[in-house]
């Protein structure tokens, strides 16, 4: 204080630290990608695959709740609208190839997405999420009458196929790098997003609405793009799952299932990008290690446990606590 | 004379059910003035503001800009044609920097905000005019510094560089010292005077004394209707003002002492 300051010295030491950030982040990805890599030689492909699509679905759920301040209670209906879609075309039509199938079922959700937003934009906080909570319980009950989706026995036998025809995905090893693969396109899409010119109005519309509003943006035309991309990535997740464990069931499109995917945003850390990751990760093996033991029963009690501490106790979730931690210590 | 008045509205009437909030306001903002539109606590001031920025629907009435009805248009039409607002509380993006907040103002008449795929270095290009506009309020500093970490006066120093970003030709300022010390409402008046160079500014404000200071023009409300208009001594002089301000004969002079 005081001191006169350059205005383009602090511009310079801004976009310095900046790339700082970009390169510490980076590194931490790039690990992280290794450990991916290797990964299937430690555990079970099938299981990890299981983690990926999960991990894909929180971040598409995420970019709404933690990028925009949308909480959609929803989202299964996109799940199992690209999960349905992927599974029925892939059953009925041996000529496609698996690739196809699974962006058909992107594009389904992505529809089924749009329909969602159109209606419910305009209501905020909870009325928002009461009428996806509602729309979600029609394409519920959609799927539970429709013909194609096999009702209450769910679809079963979904071909894995043949990636653009060639690569044959009944081996579990191709099938892994394929949904690892798909898992890093919809991550870095989300990445960039949210850092993108666009992400920055979405950054000010869930901090203060209003605000954006007399700035001049248009805010519902904003949202109803996050909502769409949103969707699309959550049946895009539906859709790799479907042909990972080659069968689509109820399920998926439950409420459970829209529940299951706040706590697991929530538990990871919102407004972060890992943060979803980790947190399905937690959530699909603690559901896994407790269906193993002796508390096979208490798997949803404990998890409504673990909700409640973490709204209570640490409301950053896993990733935002340790964020928040270096940033004390090492920052 | 449509040239004269930026901003005309007439017969301007908001009804809540069963209750009368704005009743037939004919307000002319000259261009060029600082205008002010005082009254006591619920006379619907911000309510007003509210109309004019289409926060809410107008139940009657129509709102001139530059002479054009612009009644039928939405919020953030309006902010794009150039009237743009602050409000009462300060309006900021706490979680963004100081520089960002500015930038997403300015962003707006990029035409880019709906790029997704584009990488945010592309935002860069506008840092410059937001450190100029920083510098204007005082804050270049702080440009780096997460907003939410600064302090009430400076906020609202930023929340008023954010607007002016807009290049707004009409300023709509609810309260803008509402909640200062003494030394905050120096600063403020001053950015203000500064800021209405070449625009016009209509403001709601309760410190009488700023009124005086700054305004060319006054516009009383008294439950939702005009009381009366004019330059501060006349409006400071008025019975009628004396009354709903005290209830009693004293002078608004009085009352600001």
């Amino acid at each position: 204080m005081g001191n006169p300051v350059d205005p383009g010295d602090i511009q310079k030491s801004m976009i310095k630290d900046e790339k700082a950030d970009k390169r510490r982040k980076n590194i931490l990805n790039l690990v992280l990608l290794a450990l991916l890599l290797v990964a299937p030689a430690v555990i079970y492909p099938v299981f990890l695959m299981k983690i990926l699509c999960f991990a894909l679905f929180a971040v598409a759920f995420n970019l709404l709740l933690g990028f925009t301040g949308l909480l959609s209670f929803g989202h299964a209906a996109f799940l199992a609208a690209g999960g349905y879609t992927t599974g029925y075309l892939l059953s009925t039509y041996s000529g496609l190839t698996t690739e196809m199938g699974i962006i058909a079922g992107t594009l389904a959700a992505t529809v089924l997405g749009a329909l969602f937003a159109v209606v419910a934009i305009r209501r905020q906080g909870i009325y928002f999420a009461m009428i996806t909570l509602a729309l979600a319980q029609l394409v519920y009950f959609g799927f539970v009458q429709a013909p194609f989706t096999g009702g209450e026995d769910g679809m079963h036998g979904v071909p894995r196929g043949h990636l653009f025809g060639i690569i044959d995905l009944e081996n579990n090893l191709a099938m892994y790098y394929f949904v690892l693969a798909v898992f890093l396109g919809g991550y870095l899409l989300v990445q960039r997003v949210v850092g993108s010119p666009y992400g920055q109005v979405l950054k000010a519309i869930k901090q203060n609405e209003p605000r954006a509003v007399s700035l001049g943006y248009n805010v519902n035309q904003y949202k109803v793009l996050a909502f769409v991309m949103s969707a699309g990535l959550a049946g895009l997740a539906g859709s790799v799952k479907t042909v990972v464990f080659q069968l689509a069931s109820l399920n998926d499109a439950h409420w459970h299932m829209s529940g299951e995917v706040i706590l697991m945003t929530l538990l990871g850390g919102t407004g972060t990008l890992l943060g979803p990751v980790f947190g399905a990760t937690f959530v699909v093996n603690l559901e896994y290690q407790l269906s193993q033991g002796p508390l096979g029963d208490w798997v949803d009690p404990i998890l409504g446990g673990i909700f409640v501490l973490t709204v209570i106790a640490f409301q950053s979730g896993i990733v935002g606590e340790v964020q928040k931690f270096v940033k004390k210590n090492l920052g | 004379m449509s040239d004269q008045f930026v901003l005309e509205t007439r017969g301007l009437v908001k009804e809540f059910k069963g209750f009368v909030a704005v009743d037939d306001v004919n307000l002319k903002v000259q261009r060029g003035h600082i205008h002010a539109l005082i009254g006591p606590n619920g006379a619907g001031k911000t309510t007003v503001f509210n109309l004019l920025t289409k926060f809410l629907q107008p139940t009657h009435g129509k709102i001139l800009f530059n002479g054009k009805d612009i009644t039928a248009l939405k919020s953030a039409a309006i902010a794009r044609k150039g009237v743009v607002r602050s409000f009462q509380i300060s309006a900021v993006f706490p979680h963004m920097t100081a520089l960002e907040n500015i930038r997403v103002a300015l962003q707006s008449f990029q035409g880019n905000s709906f790029q997704f795929w584009k990488s945010g270095a592309s935002l860069n290009k506008l840092n410059e005019r937001c450190m100029e506009l920083l510098d204007a309020v005082g804050l270049t500093e702080f440009a780096n510094t997460t907003t939410v970490e600064l302090a009430y006066g400076r906020k609202r120093a930023l929340e008023l560089a954010t607007t002016l970003a807009m290049e707004p030709e009409l300023l709509l300022l609810d309260e803008p010292t509402q909640g200062m010390g003494r030394e905050d409402v120096d600063r403020v008046v001053h950015l203000v005077r500064k800021a209405a160079e070449g625009r016009t500014v209509l403001m709601v404000e309760h410190n009488l004394s700023v009124v005086s200071t700054l305004c060319d023009r006054i516009t009383v409300l008294a439950q939702g209707a005009v009381l009366t208009e004019g330059g501060y001594q006349e409006v400071s002089e008025d019975p009628r003002v004396r009354e709903v301000y005290m209830g009693s004969a004293k002078t608004t002079q009085e009352a600001v002492e």
